[in-house]
């Protein structure tokens, strides 16, 4: 007994580290207090990670500091070096690797109570099925995890990856890992027994069934569905940090733990909603229509009025209003700093000028904001969609950078479409809108839009960072 | 200072009655965090989505107590190495969400 702490300390550490969390959360409201909030929410995890270091006997001193040291270590490089625009794949690698930990950590935990009860049959239920839980959701979240970021940063096919009977395959994997984990749960360690083994190796079979689930259930996902998978493997990793709470009977691991899961759940119930889509169509479901060129042509052919940045610029020179929606071709192009700064020189002319931000642009929730963000975009400038949707009705000039789908109008009005009863940006309400890209092609449903056949609309062909770029210029020499 | 095993098992598992009262009060927890978490959640703005999702990550990072649990004290040399492994990984999660989160709401607030 090395502890020189009284018993108390340890659970009223836990206490006071939940009620920091929580209070860190609700302070994420506005960026102001969220960066105090921040703050909070990392003195809690001090205060939780330290105190356990004091209470433990810890028998392997040296290997612990190593693991803080070399985790801490990669973990500030990663963060300092990654770029703003390669957000969601460290996003989804942090996440993974929250998910991997606890995983290990129930594994480690089952390994070591054998060791201690001599038979897994020993080792009380609870903490066998929470070890079972833990390890499938943490096994998930870990590969499904490396799957998304892969996906993200463009190491692997960014496109839905499909065989036949991958859906069955699924299930199986799904099964088999349920059956390991029962296995673990009710019966004597077969595998362990014949083995003569401690390591518990119906765990570690689980783990591998549960890591090839995760891969199977993230390889199918296209690109622009990645702000539902982020956000529902997000929910994961607090879950399996919640499962192994109740491994370790660990009050914090358990409420922390739980809170994220609900974090990730409704940031997930609200991608959905924002794609008027079940999770079960995002997660199981293909999504997309392969368009025949005489749709398209039936479309547009005729009715696209195109135009040029002189034109555009002139059209800024007389709004009273404008608004700019960014999709995820901006950040593609990286065009935020140029339209952040097109924003600053309208409102330095006195212009009223706002983002108006649909909730799935981009790769991830909030994507758009964070680019715009660390273009200096004022924050009270990057509307909702709720908020915005009402003023375009006042609006002189749209201007829609990289967007497709989301301000698509037959999300309104044509029931078959893919992406029917889908809230949008509904830009045709303003006076006039121009709509950058750099073709008709369609966006990720796949449909044509009629939006581009309008006739308030004008088309500007061209790369956003350039477009961008080059109203900037004229803007600036005509003011 | 070596303890025997049995002791050492009951100083990471605080014992508290039976194990359908452990796991009910543990379950109490689960539900009530639940609770709050959806309370809180529902009134952050979209516009701080991807802060508040690597803020949370950072937390679930809290997985680290467990990671320093069975890497300091595990009693066998696999589960100091598995845990070895899981405090590198959780230690990552928490200092990456949480400077990540960081620089994304000063990125924020300098835009004011």
């Amino acid at each position: 007994m090395v502890s020189f702490l009284p018993e108390w300390v340890l659970p009223l550490s836990y206490l006071a580290a939940a009620v920091l969390f929580i209070q860190g959360l609700r302070d994420m409201t506005h960026p102001r207090t969220g960066m105090r909030g921040n703050m909070i929410s990392s003195g809690g995890m001090l205060l939780a990670v330290g105190v356990t270091v004091l209470w433990l006997d810890i028998l392997s001193p040296i290997v612990l500091l190593a693991g803080l040291v070399v985790g801490g270590a990669v973990g500030t490089g990663l963060a300092v070096s990654v770029e703003r625009t390669e957000m969601p794949q460290l996003v989804g690698l942090f996440n993974g690797f929250g998910g991997g930990a606890s995983a290990l950590v129930a594994g480690a935990e089952l390994v070591d109570q054998f060791d201690t009860a001599r038979t897994i049959a020993a080792v009380s239920v609870d903490v066998t099925a929470a070890g079972a839980v833990s390890g499938i959701i943490g096994a998930v979240t870990l590969w499904g995890s490396l799957v998304a970021a892969g996906k993200l940063h463009g190491v692997l096919d960014t496109s839905e990856i499909r065989f036949t009977g991958d859906q069955a395959a699924k299930v199986v994997f799904l099964l088999v890992a349920v059956a390991f984990g029962v296995h673990i749960v009710v019966r004597p360690d077969f595998a362990a027994m014949l083995l003569e083994t401690q390591w518990v190796p119906s765990y570690w079979l689980l783990f591998a069934a549960a890591s090839i689930l995760g891969v199977l259930l993230v390889l199918p996902i296209g690109g622009a569905d990645m702000p539902v998978v982020i956000a529902l493997l997000n929910s994961y990793s607090g879950l399996a940090a919640a499962a192994t709470g109740f491994v370790l009977s660990n009050t914090v691991l358990i409420i922390a733990g739980t809170l994220v899961g609900a974090s990730g759940l409704i940031l997930t119930v609200i991608m959905c909603e924002s794609m008027n889509r079940s999770l079960a169509n995002v997660l199981f479901g293909g999504f997309g229509e392969e368009t025949s060129s005489e749709e398209m042509d039936a479309t547009y052919e005729g009715n696209i009025t195109e135009t040029s940045p002189e034109e555009v610029e002139m059209l800024l020179d007389t709004a009273q209003r404008v608004v700019i929606v960014p999709g995820y071709g901006m950040a593609v192009a990286q065009a935020q700093h140029a339209a952040a700064e097109l924003a600053e020189l309208l409102d330095e002319n006195n212009v009223d000028v706002e983002f108006g931000i649909h909730p799935v642009a981009g790769r991830m929730p909030g994507h758009m904001n964070v680019l715009l963000a660390e273009a200096d975009v004022p924050y009270e400038k990057m509307r909702e969609l709720e908020e915005v949707n009402p003023t375009f009705s006042q609006t002189d000039v749209v201007i829609v950078t990289g967007a497709n789908d989301v301000v698509n109008p037959k999300a309104n009005t044509d029931d078959s479409s893919p992406i029917a009863g889908m809230p949008v940006l509904n830009v045709s309400e303003a006076r006039t809108v121009i709509v950058n890209k750099r073709s008709l092609s369609p966006g990720f449903s796949g449909i044509p839009n009629p939006l581009f056949a309008d006739d308030k609309t004008s088309m500007l062909f061209g790369d956003a960072k350039e477009s961008m770029q080059e109203l900037v210029n004229l803007y600036k020499e005509n003011h | 200072m070596q303890e025997p095993a049995s002791e050492r098992g009951q100083r990471r598992r605080p014992p508290r009655g039976g194990v359908a009262v452990t796991f009910i009060q543990n379950l109490t927890l689960f539900v009530l965090a639940a609770f709050v978490g959806y309370e809180i959640i529902t009134k952050i703005p979209t516009n701080l989505h991807t802060p508040l999702m690597s803020g949370a990550n950072a937390i679930s990072g809290i997985t680290l107590i467990g990671s320093v649990a069975v890497a300091g004290a595990g009693s066998t040399t696999l589960a100091t190495a598995l845990g070895f492994l899981a405090v590198v990984m959780a230690t990552i999660n928490v200092v990456g969400g949480y400077l990540v989160s960081h620089f994304m709401l000063r990125d924020f607030v300098r835009g004011d």
